[in-house]
């Protein structure tokens, strides 16, 4: 099985930035070349794909995505998820364990693998339980998560309040070269809190949940990291402190990495004044001294990958009163257009843009993808980065409908998403 | 002219001239309340909802007497708080009573937003009578009302606001209305119940009580929740007492001739001392008498409005 995609514009980042054609073979990167259509032997064996015009790079990994299988399929299955994944272009995703039962063991992990390789779409790799339950108490079965297929841990949602079960967690996933994920919250700071303290939560009278709640456990972190030496990674920096913190661990050379999220580079708490639960999320939306600060560290790097922490939730959860509906929004649909806005406005390059989505995201948890080297799986997304779209969440493949960016005009969108060399979606 | 607009849901979204408005609206109600007969014939046919989710007896009885004395249909309904816990239901609540032909649904909700969510929903007229800590406009509106009526005017006044200003929605409503009608407005309490940036408000912000006496008109106390004790907001009901607590020491500080406000219901003792809450410059009980007409006043021009 062979495939051609010509004339496109290949961006692998710090390796290619041409105007190409791209040969797969046998689920593999053959070769990457110009005019290979004229070299080709038995042409007609070959299925072509016209590139021009598009952007040809690789497959989209986002290491941050909730797939609510099992025990929440309402809002979104397995099936559904990497269905909306390939909409988005991402041929790679990583789940995390808040599950019903927790992903704290090998059967869930084996569960999660399995419904994933019956979709038989995007590749999933489950984030395992740091602690059992996510109860923040005993140790999960890590080792044997690891051989399960998990590629990190981290118990989500919830922080590990006690510092000695998360130094003893950072030392012991050490065997393994698991990174540990640690949702950087202090629950006593942030309790009863429904979106960002600032002016906008005083005037609205909802719960303010401060910068501080994430940047001490960010210090707290970054701390342990380096008397355990082992690799931390922040999900979802939203503060100007984390910023700051991050900037000056990575500076020491803490092995420490770190995600943004779309929304927290796109929106303020401005955008919870019509008390929309769409804008409701955690970390919340900040300020735009925190959306600069973002921005600035994707720039430099201290913001090493961008991660959707796409989280769906059923019409009638985000239908409750603000204080009471679910946190999360979901993210696999809109983070290229939104990663693409960066680029526009001076912040990354292209390459840069493509990097946080692909290669970079594939060194933070050591995945075998996000590359186009001749003789890797044949993950790939092809982009029309001029195509401008409205956003209309019913036309969303995710099961789940939450998202913030109802109406808006995208710039940006997915032509097609392969993965192994398989045409696993195709836009209209 | 009228109020051209189908719900109250804040003091932060209507302007100084319909707040004028609305006060002006309430003056002859006041009368009506003083009448031996006191009804007027403005509502007659219409149909009012009192819908409170949370336990409230001095401002739904201040609605339900506003309604009726405009001739208005009453109906209290109020939810048992068991099926209403994760607020889930409002909408479908609210959606029924509609079905049923409601002018006017008067809501109290413990999730600030509320009363904007519901008015989106539905046709009825909503009156926001307290969502969350947001919040209680019409609170706003007497409280303006009494200290017109007591001082003759708003413009140039200086008020305080002592208490727990962060977790009140009477707070912000008055603040907001006391900012737009030209009144300068000190907002006092321990900085645990001050609420971040609301000096952008427009208001000054004291800790220190006695700093912010000097050539204050009016006070505005707010209840202390007493339930918030133990949360570390303030260390004791007696040192409570003592810094923010209004006595009549505090009051001849003021040098000013003082009105005090409370919304009520007092803790005696606490925020306020027995002879300041009895004293003849104490408003409290004016408040409720003016509220029954500022809620006459509103009713009948949201009714005209439709």
């Amino acid at each position: 099985m062979r495939a051609l995609i010509k004339n496109g514009q290949v961006i692998d980042p710090g390796r290619i930035n041409q105007i190409a054609d791209v040969l797969i073979e046998d689920g593999k990167i053959h070769t990457i070349d110009s005019n290979l259509e004229s070299t080709l032997k038995n042409p007609e064996s070959v299925t072509i794909i016209d590139a021009k015009g598009l952007i040809v790079c690789p497959g989209f990994i986002d290491l941050h995505v909730h797939f609510r299988e099992p025990g929440f399929e309402y809002k979104e299955t397995i099936a559904t998820g990497v269905d909306s994944a390939v909409a988005g272009g991402f041929s790679t995703v990583c789940c995390m364990p808040n599950t019903n039962p927790v992903n704290d063991s090998q059967s869930i992990t084996d569960f999660i693998l399995r419904q994933a390789k019956v979709a038989d779409k995007a590749r999933v790799f489950p984030i395992g339980a740091i602690t059992k339950g996510s109860k923040g108490e005993e140790l999960a079965e890590i080792g044997e998560l690891h051989q399960a297929g998990c590629v990190a841990i981290s118990d989500d949602g919830i922080p590990v309040m006690n510092s000695l079960v998360m130094r003893r967690a950072m030392e012991y996933a050490r065997a393994f070269d698991l990174p540990v994920v640690d949702h950087c919250e202090d629950a006593h700071l942030s309790a009863g809190g429904a979106m960002n303290e600032g002016f906008v939560s005083t005037e609205l009278g909802i719960p303010g949940i401060p910068n501080a709640a994430e940047e001490v456990m960010v210090a707290r972190n970054i701390f342990l990291a380096e008397l355990t030496h082992s690799r931390l990674h922040l999900p979802h920096v939203s503060t100007i402190g984390s910023v700051r913190l991050l900037r000056e661990a990575k500076e020491r050379g803490v092995s420490v990495t770190a995600e943004a999220c779309p929304h927290h580079f796109t929106l303020t708490d401005e955008a919870v004044r019509t008390f929309d639960t769409n804008a409701k999320m955690n970390p919340p939306l900040r300020t735009d001294a925190d959306v600069q600060a973002v921005k600035t560290a994707l720039k430099d790097g201290s913001i090493d990958i961008i991660a959707t922490d796409h989280a769906p939730h059923a019409v009638h959860e985000k239908q409750r009163q603000f204080d009471n509906a679910p946190f999360g929004i979901i993210g696999l649909e809109t983070a290229l257009p939104l990663t693409l806005n960066l680029v526009e406005e001076g912040v990354l390059t292209l390459e840069q843009a493509i990097a946080k989505l692909t290669c970079e995201p594939a060194r933070v948890f050591k995945l075998p993808f996000g590359t186009l080297a001749v003789g890797a799986d044949a993950d790939v997304t092809l982009i029309d980065p001029k195509k401008t779209w409205t956003l209309e969440p019913n036309r969303l493949r995710s099961k789940s409908r939450n998202t913030p960016f109802a109406g808006w005009t995208m710039k940006g969108q997915i032509v097609k998403t392969l993965v192994g060399g398989r045409v696993v979606y195709e836009g209209d | 002219m009228g109020l051209k607009r189908k719900d109250l849901l804040s003091i932060s979204s209507l302007s100084p001239d319909e707040i004028s408005l609305i006060l002006e609206a309430s003056e002859p109600f006041k009368e009506v309340s003083g009448r031996e007969i006191k009804k007027v014939p403005a509502l007659r046919g219409k149909t009012v909802v009192n819908l409170f989710f949370e336990p409230s007896t001095r401002t739904r009885t201040s609605f339900e007497l506003a309604a009726k004395r405009l001739s208005a249909d009453v109906i209290n309904f109020s939810p048992s708080s068991s099926s209403v816990v994760k607020g889930e239901t409002l909408l479908d609540t609210a959606r029924n009573i509609e079905s049923m032909q409601a002018d006017i649904i008067v809501l109290r909700h413990s999730s600030s937003g509320s009363a904007e969510s519901l008015a989106r929903h539905v046709r009825s007229s909503v009156i926001n009578a307290g969502d969350g800590w947001h919040e209680h406009p019409t609170q706003g509106l007497l409280d303006l009302f009494t200290i017109k009526e007591k001082k003759g005017r708003l413009g140039g006044l200086s008020v305080a606001i002592v208490g727990d200003v962060a977790h009140s929605r009477v707070a912000r409503s008055d603040i907001h209305a006391l900012i737009k009608m030209g009144v300068e407005v000190r907002v006092v309490g321990p900085p645990t119940m001050i609420p971040p940036f609301i000096e952008r408000m427009g208001v000054k912000v004291f800790s220190n009580f006695d700093d912010a006496l000097p050539g204050v008109d009016v006070i505005i106390m707010l209840r202390l929740q007493l339930e918030r004790q133990g949360r570390s907001l303030f260390p004791s009901m007696r040192e409570y007492a003592k810094l923010y607590g209004l006595n009549s020491e505090r009051v001849q500080r003021t040098g000013t001739d003082l009105l005090v406000m409370h919304p009520g219901p007092i803790n005696r003792g606490v925020e306020i001392s027995h002879d300041v809450a009895d004293s003849c410059q104490a408003a409290i009980l004016d408040q409720v008498s003016n509220g029954v007409a500022v809620r006459m006043g509103l009713m009948y021009l949201l009714s005209q409005s439709q």
